[in-house]
């Protein structure tokens, strides 16, 4: 085992979170980050996948499940969650839909030195959205992701989960 | 071209026990519902939402049939949407579509190729297995029947006579008898999956 391995966060990590934690539907984009995971998923019979064609649409998709009574994850990166201001405010915000975001940290470099205006933006928007954050970026970070269910639940508002870990690990 | 409320008028004798999402319609369909706890009235949370919200729904739901008024200005924002649901194939989706040709709250501009645009053909394009357009109410009324008695996804485009309203927003008299929150919340206790407050 390396240390890519050992610092990796790993896709089994992930599913087994979003099953300990209930998820009943993931809504999702492809990213970067998260083709293993896909694999994953696919192969989980407890889970039903959602694929969309923007960003914005896992926040609509994701309110009708919960007013259903399901369990949705949203799945996708930072630069669509960019994308999607204006239905996180009005499909998530607005309608107090306690879901959790996992969103790919496209650019994240650690020490703030960024070449990629992705990263740039990610928390600053996230501020400006007044939406808690969680930053993960290996398995022992994990417990992170049921903090932010647990919140979600408890204030009835989403919560994020960034992955930091673009270029290793969670994508093997 | 149809007038939203009659022809929302007819689909009611229709309703029986579907979760109805009213969309650009809420304001007529509040008069006409007789199961308001089933109606999911939400005005515009962020245009561009309403089937993505109807989706989600229908597939929590698989027992329910679920109808949705949606707008040609909402899904021209979210024409991917199409794919998306066509994918889901919920048979319990009912995707109804008043196209009034503009944006009637914004004072009634055109939407872009206002009256080109052939959205039963974006549908089956999508993936949709069955796609209709009505323009008059007579042919509507005479075919709706048959359209509910199909399986999802189904989608039908509807012309309708815009409503314009050029009011400024502030000054506009509120057609929502219930919060968002508490549709939900009596959406989810008729549903038997939240409690009343």
């Amino acid at each position: 085992m390396n240390d890519a391995t050992t610092m990796a966060l790993s896709p089994e990590t992930v599913l087994q979170h979003m099953k300990q934690n209930g998820v009943t539907d993931v809504v999702w984009l492809p990213d970067s980050e998260t083709n293993w995971l896909y694999l994953l998923m696919k192969a989980e019979p407890s889970l039903r996948l959602i694929g969309v064609t923007r960003e914005g649409h896992a926040c609509s998709i994701a309110a009708g499940l919960h007013a259903g009574g399901r369990k949705p994850l949203i799945l996708i990166q930072n630069t669509g969650m960019m994308e999607s201001g204006d239905s996180i405010r009005g499909w998530l915000l607005g309608m107090n839909v306690p879901v959790v975001l996992m969103v790919g940290y496209r650019g994240w470099t650690r020490h703030g030195v960024n070449t990629d205006t992705a990263a740039t933006y990610t928390e600053r928007f996230l501020m400006a959205f007044g939406i808690n954050y969680y930053l993960v970026e290996n398995d022992a970070d994990a417990p992170r992701i049921s903090v932010a269910f647990e919140e979600a639940a408890r204030t009835q508002r989403p919560v994020v989960v960034l992955v930091g870990d673009e270029y290793h690990g969670f994508n093997r | 071209m149809m007038h939203t409320a009659e022809l929302l008028n007819v689909f009611a004798e229709h309703r029986g026990d579907a979760i109805v999402v009213p969309g650009r319609g809420g304001r007529h369909w509040v008069k006409l519902t007789t199961r308001e706890t089933l109606d999911v009235p939400l005005g515009d949370p962020a245009m561009g939402g309403h089937a993505g919200f109807a989706l989600g729904l229908a597939l929590a739901q698989p027992d329910r049939r679920i109808v949705l008024f949606d707008s040609e200005g909402d899904i021209l924002m979210s024409l991917g949407m199409l794919a998306t649901i066509a994918e889901q194939a919920p048979a319990n989706f009912y995707h109804f579509l008043l196209d009034n040709e503009c944006y009637a709250t914004t004072g009634g501009q055109p939407v872009p190729n206002a009256k080109a645009v052939a959205y039963d053909v974006l549908a089956r394009g999508a993936g949709y297995p069955r796609a209709f357009a009505f323009t008059e109410l007579v042919e509507f009324s005479r075919n709706l029947p048959g359209i509910l008695a199909q399986p999802g996804p189904v989608f039908v485009a509807l012309k309708v006579l815009p409503e314009v309203e050029n009011a400024p927003i502030g000054r506009r008299s509120r057609w929502q008898t219930r919060t968002r929150d508490k549709v939900v919340q009596d959406l989810r206790v008729e549903l038997g999956i939240g409690e009343a407050a």
